[in-house]
């Protein structure tokens, strides 16, 4: 045994110093390693850590008439945000999120899923214009779902029932084949673009730019101060260069039709109305629209979702008639070619009806004049053998059928203009003689959109002058956003002023109730009982068969599917048109029908243009309910911070307002 | 035997040196402290600290041979009071660690049992018949250590059971522990952690689902990112973020950093104070220890330096257990940083330890 007072072992005791000095070597290696070597690493961690991107909405442009009165406005709502960076196992919060907001939990689950590889600060929108209870439901769960948050959203109010739908169009949620496009390819997943019409246009017009909020949070994902603000730039006013009066008188007179109306100012090219049917509500496709709503639209045989004024491509029946008769003046034959019509005549050992056959009657001799107006299908056979195909192709070409017009709107497309090159092109086929004695009557294999007639018929009734129409004033936009477009603005056709005139004479003549021809029989213009005293109103009529009249006979269960396209392409005044109208009313039978329509529309501009009130805008009508969202703040029971509230009312309107366009703001 | 005590000999540097610490702890503890619902801990951390030096000075007053002699006493009492809290303990976060003391302070028996066996490991070496330790004392001095550390696991505390290793490991090492014991306690421990943690099956049965947790997310942080993992991954930013100036502290602030006035003090302060105010603060620990030793080799009996080193160990341990998990060296243990963190179990602890050290220097002059 050792005394007390021995020592311990000093070499040991020093082993323990160095022991320790390597310890503290150690822990400052650590710091060393952590705040010199990857110093930057973390700090920019720290900052991920507690910067969080609010994105700020830009509120979409609003879209104006030409007479800056509003038709598409946007109302406040809240959308309901799922936030990504505050790790929580959102999966597992889904069902409860799933009750509050009243959707189905494998749905968000699903929506988490296919943001996943979306930046996690980019918060994923889960539900949009929720109601009040289900904002309730939000506010009363921050602390159990603090990932929820909501946000305000201005969204698109459109003209109910579907006004204007077709030009306007619609917005909704990017689509992975869209982001693929080279016009999107800035654009993020959940962003809301237009998707038709002018809102897809003229995107880039209106969309704006959404703004960010970085806000400083702490590790519950709570907001403890702002960085800074990025402003939302709000997406610019679009001026479109339609007339809401004449809209409506458009729609109006369409209204429990099929077709499409065009109505365009042939000086410029400026669309003053565009109607298609039947239409659809685009404040469905505002928020989500259901795929069972959306196969519904889809699959409807009278094609709801397409513009008929632009995505129509029909036989342009009888209208073709005036491009006929510009190509048979222009090339000399026309002029002093006598027709006797017996009601048919045979051509290439086949014999042609004359549609007044069926009315038991005759049109005897008839000239280029008592062709247009009779709409004598006799006349026009024997012009279209005398031109052959390829000078009426050529003719038509130059008139702008069977090409795109170029208008400012979305998937236009181009109507076909045969010929024997094209025939033998798409069909391999030759060209029969035959064929081209149908498309002189406008039937057979030529197509034409409603804006392609309103084109080329304005133009040759303003001297051959053809104008690229357009919805937009170019003057307005950005000079990087002029639609690139193979079409010229102006494009002078060659028209004789003999011919011009004979041509606007005739089509004078077709609403004239009483005309004498040269042999002083009295007839009446094909569409004389669309006449309007006072106004200098021409035009021609059209009947177009969509099946051939044998197969008709054989099918006679008479579905309405195979009854006639009327159709009607009206000027005012006849030379130097201030507006052209296009009718287009699927199975209207009769061309003298649709010319009742775009008269219509022509006395409501004429009568706008003295000054007198369109007398489609005060048909009385019964008042109905507006739906208005709105938001106010409202102080908190417990005396504390005023409090967000929401909601949507039911406004009554007055009959002062056009229930066509109750929606949108600005209508009077 | 009669001794010459006196104040004058009561070691003012070291004394001056802990308070210097404990002041920036008490600093960095109402930095991070100052917005949130522990607002206030460092006024009640500075009563705590006042408390210390007090229990201290009387700590210093009692000859610390006195106490060695009765140590077999408060060893008793010390593994009575560890069963008192499995039997009657508040249960807190999943584990009873606390007697509930009249008044409302809540009392853990674990920290002053680790001042018992400094004491006991002390006087079993000092006593020791041998310079080489036999396989029967090393049995014996382990079993002194391991009969309180097996109470304390049972509550379950790991990170303090943990602590009284280095009680026993030192008490060993100066002992006159043979390589071969060294490296068979090696290999024990080696063989014996990577079973416990890698065979499932006894895993399974020995730890708790909080600490096979925590070892998980300490081997791949991003698996539970609200977890352990992610407090030493936070940590780990803090630390990072306050490069070698420091910053404006936004992991602390911004509550990152999960209650950063206890066991993330060192990462709160090494945020706001960057390598250099970090660097400095280890280099004013490694002042106090190598202070600590020096007064173990001054120290007027075996027993003395035993006691003295005790307290370098546990000491030691907690500074690496601590900062070693601060800068992502090691899992969450839940060990305080003594002196710093907030707390008064441990801030009562060190000053009764450092009590125990003046008590030794006070009689370094034996006649």
């Amino acid at each position: 045994m050792f005394a007390r007072d021995e020592k311990v072992s000093a070499i040991r005791l020093t082993a323990a110093q160095y022991a320790i000095l390597a310890i503290f070597l150690i822990l400052a290696y650590g710091l060393w390693r952590l705040q010199v070597m990857e110093s930057d690493y973390y700090s920019l961690a720290a900052e991920k850590n507690r910067i969080r991107n609010v994105p700020v909405l830009a509120p979409r442009g609003k879209i104006l008439d030409r007479n800056g009165r509003t038709i598409v406005d946007n109302y406040p709502s809240f959308s309901a945000l799922l936030l990504r960076d505050s790790s929580r196992d959102l999966a597992a919060d889904a069902d409860l999120i799933g009750e509050g907001l009243h959707l189905d939990p494998n749905e968000v689950r699903a929506r988490i899923r296919h943001f996943a590889s979306m930046p996690q600060y980019e918060p994923i929108f889960l539900k949009e214009d929720i109601t009040p209870d289900e904002l309730a439901f939000i506010e009363s769960h921050k602390n159990e779902l603090p990932e929820l948050d909501t946000i305000m959203v201005h969204r698109r109010l459109y003209p109910r029932n579907g006004f204007m739908a077709h030009l306007i169009g619609y917005v909704g949620e990017v689509s992975e084949d869209m982001l693929n496009q080279p016009q999107f390819e800035l654009y993020n997943q959940g962003d809301i673009v237009g998707i038709s019409g002018v809102e897809r246009q003229y995107n880039a017009v209106l969309m704006g730019t959404n703004g960010s909020r970085q806000a400083l949070v702490d590790s519950h994902g709570r907001e403890v101060g702002r960085l800074g603000e990025t402003d939302a730039i709000p997406g610019k006013p679009l001026k479109l260069t339609l007339d809401i009066d004449l809209q409506i008188a458009a729609e109006e007179a369409l209204e429990g039709k099929n077709g499409a109306i065009v109505a365009m100012d042939p000086r410029t090219g400026e669309i003053l109305a565009m109607v298609s049917r039947p239409t659809f509500d685009p404040n469905d496709f505002a928020v989500r629209v259901s795929r069972e709503e959306w196969n519904k639209l889809v699959n409807d045989p009278d094609k709801p979702l397409l513009n008929k004024a632009i995505q129509a491509q029909l036989a342009p029946g009888s209208t073709f008639k005036i491009i006929m008769a510009t190509a048979g003046l222009q090339e000399g034959i026309a002029q002093d070619m006598h027709v006797v019509c017996n009601g048919g005549a045979e051509f290439y050992g086949r014999y042609f009806q004359c549609w007044i056959k069926e009315r038991h009657r005759v049109h005897g001799v008839v000239d280029i004049t008592k062709g247009i107006y009779q709409s004598c299908d006799v006349f026009f056979y024997t012009l279209a053998e005398k031109l052959g195909i390829d000078r009426i192709a050529k003719y038509a070409t130059m008139l702008g059928l069977g090409q795109k017009t170029g208008i400012d709107l979305p998937n236009e497309v181009s109507g076909v203009v045969p010929s024997e090159e094209w025939k033998i092109r798409n069909f391999k086929e030759k060209w029969f003689a035959g064929e081209t004695i149908s498309v002189g009557i406008g039937q057979g294999a030529v197509a034409v959109t409603p804006i392609q007639l309103a084109r080329a018929i304005g133009g040759i009734a303003s001297g051959g002058m053809l104008v690229r129409p357009h919805v937009v004033f170019p003057s307005d936009l950005p000079p990087n956003l002029t639609p690139a477009s193979d079409t010229q603005d102006k494009v002078q056709v060659p028209l004789d002023a003999k011919n011009w005139q004979i041509i606007t004479d005739a089509m004078a003549d077709v609403t004239s109730p009483v005309v004498v021809d040269a042999t002083g029989q009295t007839w009446s213009g094909t569409a004389g009982a669309a006449h309007l005293q006072g106004i200098d109103f021409a035009g021609k009529t059209g009947t177009a068969q969509t099946i051939s009249g044998a197969a008709k006979a054989k099918l006679t269960n008479g579905k309405a599917r195979f009854k006639n396209n009327a159709w009607f392409v009206g000027v005012s005044p006849r030379r130097n048109p201030e507006i052209v109208v296009v009718v287009l009313w699927e199975s209207g039978e009769e061309g003298p029908l649709a010319a009742r329509v775009a008269a219509q529309v022509i006395k409501a501009y004429v009568d706008k243009e003295r000054s007198l009130p369109p007398k489609m805008a005060d048909k009385p009508k019964p008042e109905g309910k507006v739906d208005v969202g709105a938001v106010w703040t409202e102080p908190d029971s417990d005396g504390g911070k005023d409090k967000l509230q929401g909601g949507h009312f039911l406004l009554d309107v007055g009959k002062s307002r056009v229930p066509l366009a109750t929606a949108a703001p600005g209508i009077n | 035997m009669s001794r010459y005590v006196s104040f004058r000999d009561f070691d003012w540097v070291l004394l001056g040196f802990v308070l210097l610490i404990c002041g920036l702890g008490v600093m960095e503890i109402h930095s991070a402290t100052l917005h949130t619902k522990f607002a206030g801990s460092d006024v009640k951390q500075i009563y705590w600290i006042l408390g210390g030096v007090g229990a201290m000075f009387l700590m210093s007053l009692v000859n610390y041979q006195a106490l060695l002699e009765r140590i077999h006493w408060f060893y008793i009492a010390g593994v009575a009071s560890l069963m008192g809290v499995l039997v009657f303990g508040t249960k807190a976060l999943g584990a009873k660690r606390w007697i509930k003391m009249p008044g409302g302070n809540h009392f853990q028996p674990s920290e002053w049992v680790k001042l018992i066996l400094i004491l006991a490991v002390a006087r079993y070496f000092a006593e020791m018949r041998s310079r080489e330790l036999s396989w029967s004392d090393f049995m014996k001095a382990g079993a002194i250590v391991g009969i309180p550390m097996l109470l304390v696991l049972k509550q379950p505390d790991l990170g303090t059971a943990l602590t009284y290793l280095p009680i026993a490991a030192m008490g060993m090492f100066l002992g006159g522990l043979q390589w071969r014991q060294g490296l068979s306690v090696f290999l024990v421990a080696v063989i014996g952690i990577s079973v416990v943690l890698y065979v499932p099956a006894i895993s399974h049965h020995v730890l708790k689902g909080y600490q096979k947790q925590r070892l998980a997310s300490y081997e791949n942080p991003d698996l539970d990112p609200q977890g352990s993992g992610y407090q030493v991954k936070q940590s780990m930013i803090a630390v990072g973020s306050g490069g070698i100036w420091g910053g404006k502290g936004s992991q602390t602030h911004g509550a990152f950093l999960p209650i950063p006035q206890t066991d993330f003090i060192f990462a709160a302060f090494s945020e706001e104070h960057g390598f250099v105010g970090a660097l400095g603060v280890l280099l004013l620990y490694f002042i106090v220890l190598m202070r600590l030793t020096q007064n173990a080799q001054t120290a007027p009996d075996r027993a003395g330096t035993f006691v003295v080193m005790g307290v370098v160990a546990v000491l030691s341990f907690h500074i690496l257990v601590n900062v070693g998990m601060v800068v992502g060296f090691m899992p969450v243990t839940g060990i305080p940083l003594p002196l710093m963190s907030y707390g008064g179990s441990s801030v009562l602890f060190m000053f009764l330890a450092l009590g125990m050290v003046m008590n030794v220097r006070m009689r370094r002059f034996v006649n």
